[in-house]
């Protein structure tokens, strides 16, 4: 009963829930990666109790991996201590933790999945609670395999309307961030519903519920159907039987509804998610790195969206690009299918599978000065290197442009040049 | 007597602390290194005491507890703004730091000014004009992680089913 939120830990704990109640909620698994994992263990440590279940634990190397430098180097060895020591099975070092939990099969709708990363929420797209934590609670779970929550209210996002060409789920999500605000959704589960949502396949719906997360939100959700039951069984085997899962009788704190049939590419500007213009206010502006990757962009639609404008031409020789796979998956799929050609031989550079340039430690980190155009899903000061550089998100299709014109540029430029545009590609 | 260290809305986790000093779990590590770009002279001058007071969404962001356990090490005795990140502020509760939302304006609180702060009466008193603001009680199970010191130290007293009993 209720929205998707509220039938999801109602469900959990065995009836009907409604916001402000806190409950004791059973946790389906507790992940961590590099960077949080190290202060998850001192916490399990200090505590000394023992692991619950140590298969619901699940550890990636993402953020900084193969290690850049010898304190990463030194924290990933201490974490791999620990996992021999305790024998923790689920480790993974194949790419962005958000990407491989949904690809080694962690995410089913109707489930709760804590990690210690603030887009976690990403999970939302399966209606699954993911919700991002700090590490000494994720170790405490490790104790307890339980945390606490307070039931949220619901601000439902109703999107309708035909995305026109060289438009993506991205453009939109950047659009509602513009709306709402970066605190637009604070603590609020986010909803998102409408004829928009419900024609989009999951790798756009996932744009969604990963940039919750900026508007503030605790998770961002979109109802299991069809399209989720059968990309998650086509995945890989999933031992249990998926359900789907939809609000019922709901009652929303908020509703907003935006037809997105008229909009245009939409940038998020240097240095807030929510200072939006439309991609042609901004065409005189240089850039100097474009990467392409992360949990928001890095999937396979996504480099192929890339790879449509890049084939048969090269990137300006002052922007360096960075296709950066979100997961050896995908790069394995693109180097098969002749993507990853395409960027070789536009004069890109392709990064290891893993959060890259995205946190400003390795794979691209930006100078004074310099100015980015990314698919990242945040643009806050001194994310990507230097304080004084600057940061512009965007969808894969506008990075894309923006390399080959070496400055910030409508895709539509481009497209409208591709003859098999809308027939062969599906963007 | 405290400073006053004010901050304006959406202070975010890069701000705190960028993530490239994230790779040490050394709170006095991180507290060298707290607000190192949006306030350089904040490590160095901070003292035992002292508090924050922000506008909206303080905390938003990352994930990273490094940002709390930087603000608790650098002595900061409590953050006070008009509303926080929600993995912020759960953060800041599981690791000792009191975070305290503010029941009035803030409007007239100004960077450097002296304040008397009570954590027990959640509130704090700007001496130049005996002006006093009052904070929101946590819930009342927060406020027991808080006064243990933690969720780890409350987790080695206690079982999970006691902290919402």
């Amino acid at each position: 009963m209720g929205t998707l939120v509220e039938e999801i830990i109602g469900r959990k704990v065995g009836r009907a829930v409604t916001p402000g109640e806190i409950h004791l909620v059973d946790i389906d698994y507790m992940m961590t990666h590099d960077n949080t994992t190290p202060l998850a263990i001192k916490a399990w440590r200090e505590i000394g109790k023992p692991i619950f279940d140590k298969q619901r634990i699940v550890i990636h190397f993402d953020h900084a991996y193969p290690a850049p430098n010898l304190k990463a180097a030194t924290a990933q060895k201490e974490i791999l201590d620990f996992i021999r020591a305790e024998g923790i099975s689920n480790f993974f070092t194949q790419g962005i933790c958000h990407q491989v939990m949904i690809e080694e099969g962690f995410i089913r709708p109707g489930g709760v999945v804590i990690g210690g990363d603030s887009h976690t929420n990403t999970q939302g797209a399966f209606a699954c609670l993911g919700l991002g934590f700090g590490s000494s609670e994720i170790g405490a779970s490790w104790v307890t395999g339980k945390t606490w929550l307070r039931v949220p209210e619901t601000l439902l996002v109703t999107l309708n309307g035909t995305l026109s060409p060289g438009v993506t789920a991205k453009d939109v999500m950047i659009a509602v961030l513009g709306q709402l605000s970066a605190s637009g959704a604070r603590g609020m589960s986010v909803e998102f519903n409408g004829s928009l949502i419900r024609s989009l396949p999951m790798h756009e719906r996932i744009v969604f519920a990963n940039m919750s997360t900026e508007l503030g939100a605790k998770c961002g959700l979109i109802a299991a159907d069809e399209t989720t039951l059968s990309f998650l069984e086509d995945l890989v085997e999933i031992p249990s039987h998926l359900e789907e899962i939809h609000p019922e009788n709901p009652v929303y704190a908020k509703t907003v509804t935006l037809d997105v049939s008229q909009l245009a590419p939409q940038v998020a500007c240097h240095p807030r998610v929510d200072t939006v213009r439309p991609i042609g206010e901004l065409s005189e502006v240089p850039i100097d790195e474009v990467f392409i990757g992360t949990c928001t962009n890095g999937r396979y639609e996504d480099l192929e969206q890339a790879a449509l404008l890049l084939r048969g031409r090269r990137v300006h020789r002052f922007t360096r690009t960075i296709v950066t796979p979100a997961s050896n998956k995908i790069y394995e799929r693109a180097m098969r299918d002749g993507l990853i050609q395409i960027f070789l031989d536009a004069g890109c550079t392709i990064g290891i599978p893993g959060c890259g340039a995205c946190i400003g430690r390795h794979g691209g980190l930006l100078g004074p000065g310099e100015r980015a155009f990314t698919t990242m899903n945040r643009n806050f000061t001194g994310r990507m290197g230097s304080p004084e550089a600057e940061i512009y998100l965007g969808s894969p299709l506008a990075a894309a442009a923006t390399a080959i014109n070496g400055k910030i540029t409508d895709p539509r430029v481009y497209l409208l040049t591709e003859e098999n545009y809308g027939t062969s590609m599906a963007v | 007597m405290a400073r006053v260290w004010r901050f304006e809305d959406d202070v975010n986790t890069d701000l705190i602390i960028p993530a490239r000093y994230n790779q040490t779990t050394d709170s006095r590590e991180l507290a060298q290194a707290v607000f190192c770009e949006a306030r350089p002279e904040f490590a160095s001058a901070v003292q035992p005491g002292d508090i924050i007071v922000a506008g909206e969404n303080f905390g938003c962001g990352s994930s990273r507890e490094h940002a709390a356990i930087a603000i608790k090490a650098a002595g900061v005795s409590a953050v006070i703004a008009k509303s926080f990140a929600r993995i912020f502020h759960r953060n800041a509760v599981n690791i000792g730091l009191a975070v305290l939302e503010c029941a009035e304006p803030i409007d007239h609180i100004f960077d450097g000014d002296e304040v008397e702060f009570s954590l027990e009466r959640g509130e704090f008193r700007k001496l130049s004009t005996s002006e006093v603001v009052v904070t929101l009680p946590l819930p009342e199970f927060l406020q027991k992680v808080i006064r243990a010191g933690g969720i780890v130290p409350f987790l080695r007293e206690h079982d999970v089913s006691e902290l919402i009993a």
